[in-house]
């Protein structure tokens, strides 16, 4: 797909990957693999390939960034020169110290950051491969990552994007719509809590078609939320399958 | 007024756990009179009160608590030792020689230095300061002798078992005196390496098999067969 598709749906209202309007891309999920880090996840969101880690809580260096009243966090989202078509310089670009700063603080809410004064926490994300909505993927494999490190939280942060293309809302945008089509809404979402913690726009939507992105776009959360709390517990899983053995 | 899960089921954080009239307990968080999970782990009632036993955690200070810290460095007036929480603690050199400190007389570094591990009780902790550690009770201090194992601080209860029934067999049927770190870290001295060992290895089989009930006899088992296989070798 180099050269810029005419059509980005066909005739049956299938898309150039051949989903329908409202279909995910198939989404995999693994915690903990990563035995230096605190907590870990790694996603596969169609054909973005996401690490995430967690280091934490620690003490905050250098020390003058600490707060006296809360925990921090610091996120550090990075690309790899070969994550992407055309090598990218492994420096960190604008784009990636924005998307570190949104990622952040849309985890930000669903840790109890007061709980642990003066200390730190670091989420590293590194993009193995990217193909549209890593940002939404980013938050989803972050969330994972400090919920294995044992950060209390009050609630998973899932993401998922919805956009316009065509002048059609479609949910989940991969790399060519979003860069071909007319908008892209990420939501991060907060399912238990019914809370949105991240809502961006990108392109121009009219009233009615931004509320029908940001409610697909929540579906969508509310569908990788159920992959993103089984990948958890699979991790778990071994020891609650023991338990019942014995009391049986 | 419902609960929403079974005796020890497995939740992620943010689930809900209970409606209505209940007690959030530990690693759980109350919110519009819903109570829900904060941590993975396994989730229960007992009287009102829900509680999640987390399978992820990691040890943060507390007064009074008995931890084993390592010396990472001479100050002018003190230590400071990590104790595998998220702040490091400081010790007082007044502390260790139990009389007034002078700089001029006392060589800090003679007394501990980095890489020395320690015994300590927690003395004072507070949102706005760094752990206090003390050593001037009996039986705290520098450690001389035996060997250190870790295991995650949430699974201490299980290595003291039930009015401490597992540690007890655990000393009785090795010979070895261990000493818990609330932080997680162990200390096992015994008479022989192989006594340690044998003492490290159960304590690790309690951290793998942490969750399951019957444990104790299955240690005790254990024990006694890899006791077993020692006097074969010995007679060999």
């Amino acid at each position: 797909m180099n050269e810029k598709p005419e059509k980005l749906i066909d005739k049956k209202g299938l898309r150039l990957d051949g989903r329908k309007v409202d279909e995910l891309r198939p989404v995999k999920i693994e915690v903990g693999i990563l035995s230096n880090a605190d907590g870990s996840a790694y996603i596969e969101h169609g054909k973005n390939k996401i690490l995430a880690a967690a280091y934490g809580p620690r003490e905050m260096h250098p020390k003058h960034l600490s707060q006296p009243d809360r925990m921090v966090l610091r996120c550090r989202y990075h690309m790899a020169p070969f994550s992407v078509g055309e090598r990218k310089s492994p420096a960190p670009s604008r784009r990636e110290i924005e998307l570190s700063k949104v990622i952040r603080q849309s985890l930000e809410p669903s840790v109890f950051l007061e709980y642990y004064p003066r200390t730190g926490v670091d989420i590293f994300i590194e993009v193995l491969q990217a193909d549209g909505g890593t940002r939404c993927a980013s938050i989803t494999a972050a969330a994972l990552a400090l919920a294995d490190a044992g950060i209390p939280m009050r609630d998973l942060v899932v993401a998922c994007a919805a956009g316009k293309v065509d002048d059609t809302v479609v949910l989940d945008l991969f790399d060519t719509e979003d860069k071909v089509g007319c908008a892209d809404v990420p939501v991060a979402f907060m399912p238990n809590l019914n809370a949105v913690t991240l809502l961006q726009m990108d392109g121009i939507l009219s009233t009615e078609e931004f509320e029908k992105a940001v409610n697909m776009a929540i579906e969508g959360c509310k569908k990788i939320y159920e992959i993103q709390k089984e990948a958890l517990k699979t991790k778990y899983m071994l020891i609650q399958e023991e338990e019942e053995v014995e009391e049986e | 007024m419902p609960t929403y899960f079974e005796k020890k089921q497995l939740v992620t954080p943010g689930e809900l756990l209970a409606e209505g009239d209940y007690l959030a307990g530990n690693n759980t968080y109350a919110e519009d009179k819903k109570v829900y999970a904060s941590r993975i782990g396994l989730a229960n009632c007992d009287n009102k009160r829900v509680d999640v036993v987390a399978l992820r955690s990691f040890y943060f200070p507390k007064i009074g608590d008995m931890v084993i810290g390592t010396v990472i460095e001479v100050g002018f007036s003190g230590w400071t030792v990590d104790i595998k929480a998220p702040y490091t603690a400081l010790l007082r050199a007044s502390d260790v020689l139990s009389r007034p400190f002078k700089p001029q007389n006392d060589e800090l570094s003679q007394v501990l230095s980095g890489g020395d591990l320690i015994v300590a009780k927690i003395a004072s902790y507070d949102r706005t300061h760094d752990p206090q550690l003390t050593v001037g009770e009996p039986g705290l201090g520098k450690i001389t002798r035996g060997q250190i194992t870790k295991v995650t601080p949430s699974k201490i209860p299980r290595v003291i078992g039930r009015k401490g029934s597992m540690i007890s067999m655990i000393k009785q049927e090795t010979g070895c005196q261990i000493i818990l770190g609330l932080n997680g870290v162990i200390l096992v001295t015994g008479k022989n390496p192989d006594e340690e060992d044998l003492a490290m290895a159960a304590i690790q089989k309690i951290e793998n098999e942490s969750h399951t009930s019957g444990l104790t006899d299955r240690v005790t088992q254990f024990l006694k067969e890899e006791k077993a296989k020692l006097e074969e070798n010995k007679n060999e």
